[in-house]
């Protein structure tokens, strides 16, 4: 026995089989590699600021290289609210635009604008910033933020000078770089509900609005809620068009109009200024926490995906 | 109004709506295409492609050093992260079983998630510190750690759709598995993997967050792979948010190269490469 297997693993060697399944292991191993060198560098790296300001990192807020303090809580502030701001704008939008695509316009006119969306995707950041710069920032700071001052200036969140730049700005500008993965990723999850549970609506007399509002979408709700964490993930993590517009200064407000700083942004403008090793160590301790957040959050949204169109990563 | 014509309605107004949302979508792309014409197109001249840049304050110049600075780096991560991905990608589509393979999938999903500018700080770690100068070949390092999850997925993904039977044909040939693979299933995808290959080469030329700390830039030509090199997307960056007039000019034309480059190689790989295959 010992002998043919011997002999089968011998052939089997020959023919090059053993050898081109054992490089190619390699190659996908590198992957783990990868994972497991940037889990290292995020978490040694950060070694010296965990130590030095333990929790205490994520409740204070002054933020000052000079005298050594560091802590990262505006950054999270306004990382959070402008992804909220994004995502309050983009879902609506992003949804509405899927269930138009994938019910209602016809397949050669859905297909053309699922490719230009597709096209949407593939802009990079750096244009949208330019555009934020140029085009958005000088249309919020005249005609818009004076008029949103107007009509609703009795809430904390319309108030104070406008500069143009700040949170709003940078919410919207997330908004418009979002929405094309809301609206491709719920459109593929509207599209694999079988049609029987569309015809069984439509024979039951339901309008084609009841039938798609009140049973296609909520069959593909996960792959829909998964399309929005995804799109969060993205928001969080976006660095350069929000590093441009965001008006890079360290405070807490409740007001939209003013200026701000995000993670991702503080890492882009400060990292290759940091001289101290404990102001690099802060950096990368941001960098670690919005790695665990975007990882917890990709998590969550591929299972959900996975579990509608069948398509995320336990199936090819 | 009766019941019944309320719900038609009802049906009409939210249809419209949602159509409004999706032209509302569609309309950016043309804003910004609209946009970026307009302003690059005044601006875009011949030295803006042979000229270095001028010093600040200083009307004229180009950005010569930084499409050349461009091209080395994506061209770096390509040699770098393309073998590794699409050799990993044939293991997961052609050896892989049980649970490893499920592993490295999971994690290369993830890892097409973080943020490009966490992979901007693995590589500042592993190719800026050891080599204690920012450089050409550590902006490449930081664009393939962020091409070879991709391409390994895109090319899993065509390796799959290759139908069983060709394989079965192959090996009942008598071919050994490695040489089906090589002379049967890698030909029949080819096209499919070479569009993904195409989309992931131009989604990290237009990254720039990763290269703030690993090419830097440079405001001449770079002899080396081992000097901080200028790259479009970081040109744009700093040239938009400075307060010359002359550098927001460079910054449109730099713009609309980068955009024209960017929809020429998503058009070409999507339209004349691999009509029909799966998008991603």
């Amino acid at each position: 026995m010992a002998a043919t297997t011997q002999k089968t693993f011998l052939n089997r060697l020959r023919n090059g089989d053993e050898v081109a399944h054992l490089i190619t292991l390699m190659f996908a191993a590198s992957i783990l590699l990868i994972a497991g060198l940037l889990v290292l560098e995020l978490f040694g790296s950060s070694t010296e600021a965990r130590h030095k300001f333990g929790w205490n990192f994520f409740f204070t807020s002054k933020w000052d290289p000079v005298a050594g303090q560091f802590g990262a809580l505006p950054f999270i502030y306004g990382t959070v609210v402008t992804s909220a701001v994004a995502l309050m704008i983009a879902v609506p939008l992003g949804i509405g635009a899927a269930i138009f695509l994938a019910e209602l316009a016809p397949p050669r006119i859905s297909d053309a604008l699922t490719f230009i969306i597709e096209l949407l995707a593939a802009v990079p950041s750096v244009i949208y910033g330019l555009l934020a710069v140029f085009a958005l920032v000088p249309l919020l700071r005249d005609p818009i933020q004076p008029f949103l001052k107007s009509i609703l200036g009795f809430l904390p969140f319309f108030q104070g000078p406008s500069y143009g730049v700040g949170f709003l700005a940078a919410g919207l500008i997330l908004a418009l770089m979002v929405i094309p993965f809301i609206i491709s990723i719920s459109r593929e999850s509207l599209l694999s509900v079988p049609n029987d549970q569309r015809e069984a609506a439509l024979a039951l007399g339901a309008t084609r609005w009841e039938s798609t509002w009140h049973v296609v979408v909520p069959y593909a709700r996960l792959g829909i809620i998964g399309s929005i964490f995804l799109a969060l993930a993205r928001a969080l993590g976006e660095t350069m068009a929000v590093t441009m517009v965001i008006g890079n200064t360290p405070q807490i407000a409740a007001s939209l109009f003013a200026t701000g700083y995000t993670i991702p942004a503080v890492i882009a403008n400060e990292f290759t200024e940091a001289t101290e090793n404990l102001h690099l160590s802060a950096l990368v301790e941001l960098g670690l926490v919005l790695f665990l957040l975007t990882i917890i959050i990709n998590a969550l949204a591929r299972l959900m995906v996975l579990a509608t169109t069948r398509r995320g990563t336990a199936q090819s | 109004m009766t019941r019944h014509q309320w719900r038609k309605l009802v049906n009409a107004v939210m249809f419209s709506i949602t159509a409004a949302c999706a032209a509302a979508a569609v309309c950016v792309l043309f804003w910004i295409l609209g946009f970026l014409l307009w302003n690059g197109g005044k601006s875009l001249n011949l030295s803006f492609f042979t000229q270095l840049p001028k010093p600040p304050g200083e009307v004229g110049g180009g950005m010569a050093n930084a499409i050349v600075g461009s091209a080395q780096i994506v061209l770096i991560a390509s040699l770098m992260g393309i073998p590794i991905g699409f050799l990993g990608g044939i293991y997961l589509a052609e050896f892989g079983t049980g649970a490893f393979p499920f592993f490295v999938r999971y994690t290369a999903d993830l890892l097409n998630g973080v943020p490009s500018i966490v992979m901007g700080i693995f590589a500042y770690a592993v190719a800026v510190r050891p080599m204690h100068r920012f450089s050409a070949l550590a902006g490449g390092v930081a664009l393939s750690v962020i091409l070879i999850p991709t391409t390994i997925r895109t090319t899993e993904q065509f390796l799959r759709a290759v139908p069983q039977m060709l394989r079965e044909g192959a090996l009942a040939l008598g071919a050994s598995k490695w040489k089906s693979i090589a002379t049967v299933v890698v030909p029949a995808a080819v096209r499919g993997v070479a569009t993904g290959i195409i989309l992931g080469i131009a989604r990290i030329a237009g990254e720039s967050a990763p290269l703030l700390f690993t090419s830097f830039s440079n405001q001449y030509w770079s002899t080396s792979l081992n000097q901080p090199t200028a790259s479009l997307p970081v040109m744009i960056f700093t040239y938009a948010i400075s307060p010359y007039a002359d550098w927001h000019r460079q910054a449109w034309a730099a713009g609309l190269v980068l955009l024209a480059l960017m929809l020429l190689l998503n058009i070409s790989a999507r339209l004349v490469l691999s009509p029909g295959a799966p998008r991603n």
